[in-house]
């Protein structure tokens, strides 16, 4: 299966729509990728012949709702590898399911002075939600450093594993850098000191092949909009004794077998972590998402990103005053990057108005604009459907905010 | 649809480049610090007040050109004027400011400032230009809290 960008356009329906009288220029999919037509269509379909509530009526429409909301939960298995479909739990997304973690699986099993491991790269919702139960339970929260690369040394994330190490939780790939961190030896390292570990795969997902079994983590998440699916639905994925002993994350429906004032019996995995009525179109979508990334090569579509990037950054090294932000050996296309004394929300506003979609801010990475000593980034972050006519764009957006600004 | 040149304005890239009134100012009798989460913007105003007329009123902080840009230009705006009057001016400033695009504005009584009212166009800028504002009436109010545009 060769990859064929033209093809891969005509799956997106909002591509070929304008934006301020230019065709669109989308390239924030760090933030959000854009949805093919077959998840559209699943999401439509559900709500038109099969919305109903799930595991509940002995009704046909319940029956058909179930089935396809489980059948979404064995594909996301299937994308990451996972033993089990019981091993993947449906949640709003990556930030619910760090949060589920850390209330469900750590605070029961951490003690004052005990240590949780995250990185200098995180995204804030792998850094809050720590914090948070830092102050809950008088733990330590144990930052290993990055270097002006935007990469981790080994060395100084080793150096802070220790017996008191309860867990670590690392971004695998970074959301404001790109960098796409060697997950797999960090997880070796902590299992040596005995230390669980949590990875938060929504920048991996999108753009690498993803095997729990073979990176060894303990818990996986991701959220399903950053992976061409709808937004409000991600999964968790864990190791089913680690899910099976762990206590339930919130109360409600769904998450028990019964309830009496006198005792509640809680419901098996992963149902037991699903109180309340679940986001069930959203996870059709999701599955609809996976089927359509398994259904392309992807390796093609890896090497369509790395070329795009390549691409991007020598384009880049042409603009007078850029400087990219973040130079990782290793990296998924996001391209982070100042402009002179420009401030990023004028450059985006400028290349907006050329119809060119970037972020611009501090992509919820605060730390990480603090170690580059910048206050915000312009980020331009490449899917599969982007071209090379796109990063033309954006560098012709960007002579024009020179030109504006008079640089 | 409005054009980029609407917004940066050759007076607010002067501004933006060389921004008049930066720097703390000593001896203030207000100070308020104002923050954008959404952009990263800081920025600290200090006034100085006497007879109930604003004899100074500096800044510090960084911010995109517009926010920069704003706080220049409101600095030289408030100077000579009395409380009353620089409030006035902030409520005046800050309605055309949220007009929405494509309204018809006059803007014939704002001066300088005028040229930062084509942020209307531009709603999620808004508050790039308001932020300086937001924290002159903090400041005249005695300062404290940090203000925040969100």
């Amino acid at each position: 299966m060769s990859f064929d960008v033209s093809r891969i356009r005509a799956e997106f329906p909002i591509l070929a729509r304008e934006v301020r009288g230019v065709p669109l220029v989308y390239l924030d999919n760090a933030a959000s990728s854009q949805k093919p037509r077959a998840v559209i269509d699943a999401v439509s379909h559900y709500y038109e012949h099969s919305n109903a509530n799930i595991h509940r009526a002995v009704h046909a429409l319940s029956e058909e709702a179930t089935g396809l909301y489980e059948g979404a939960r064995t594909k996301v298995a299937d994308l990451l590898g996972a033993a089990s479909a019981q091993e993947v739990v449906f949640v709003r997304g990556t930030t619910e399911a760090i949060n589920l973690v850390a209330q469900a699986f750590v605070r029961p099993r951490i003690a004052e002075g005990d240590e949780i491991l995250v990185s200098h790269l995180e995204h804030h919702s792998n850094i809050v939600p720590w914090q948070m139960l830092c102050e809950q339970t008088g733990a330590v929260l144990r930052v290993a450093p990055i270097d002006d690369r935007g990469e981790i040394p080994l060395e100084g994330y080793a150096k802070l594993l220790g017996p008191r190490t309860r867990l670590v939780a690392l971004g695998h790939v970074s959301n404001a850098l790109g960098t796409i961190v060697p997950v797999q030896e960090m997880v070796r390292l902590a299992h040596d000191h005995g230390a669980p570990v949590l990875l938060d795969g929504a920048q991996a997902v999108p753009h690498l092949r993803v095997d729990v079994q073979d990176l060894d983590c303990d818990f996986y998440a991701f959220s399903g909009h950053k992976v061409y699916g709808p937004t409000g639905i991600g999964a968790l994925w864990g190791r089913a004794e680690l899910l099976d002993e762990m206590e339930p994350y919130q109360g409600g429906g769904e998450m028990i077998l019964s309830v009496s004032f006198d005792k509640t019996v809680y419901n098996k995995v992963p149902y037991k972590f699903e109180a309340g009525t679940p986001n069930i179109a959203g996870a059709v979508g999701l599955g609809a998402a996976a089927d359509w990334l398994r259904a392309h090569d992807f390796g093609a579509l890896m090497r369509h990103e790395d070329d795009l990037l390549d691409y991007a950054t020598q384009r880049a090294a042409e603009v007078p005053g850029l400087r990219v932000i973040g130079t990782a050996r290793r990296k998924t296309g996001v391209l982070s990057f100042v402009l002179g004394d420009i401030h990023a929300h004028d450059v985006g506003t400028i290349v907006d108005r050329e119809g060119v979609a970037v972020r611009t801010g501090h992509h919820c990475a605060q730390p990480v604009m603090d170690h580059f000593g910048v206050p915000a980034t312009t980020r331009a972050s490449f899917a599969a459907y982007n071209t090379r006519q796109d990063v033309d764009q954006l560098i012709a957006a960007l002579h024009k905010v020179l030109e504006i600004f008079g640089e | 649809m409005s054009d980029l040149s609407d917004l940066y304005q050759e007076v607010i890239l002067d501004h933006s480049r060389k921004p008049r009134n930066k720097g703390a100012l000593e001896n203030a009798s207000g100070r308020a610090e104002g923050s954008n989460p959404l952009c990263g913007d800081e920025l600290t105003l200090w006034v100085a007040v006497e007879d109930g007329v604003v004899r100074e009123a500096r800044f510090e902080g960084h911010g995109c050109a517009i926010s920069t840009a704003s706080a220049s230009m409101m600095t030289e705006a408030v100077r000579g004027m009395t409380i009353a009057e620089a409030r006035a001016l902030f409520e005046r400033f800050h309605s055309s400011l949220l007009s929405g695009p494509g309204s018809e504005i006059d803007v014939s009584d704002l001066g300088k400032l005028a040229s930062l009212t084509g942020v209307r166009e531009y709603p999620m800028r808004v508050k790039c230009a308001s932020l300086a504002w937001h924290t002159l009436n903090a400041a005249l109010d005695g300062g404290g809290e940090t203000v925040t545009t969100e």
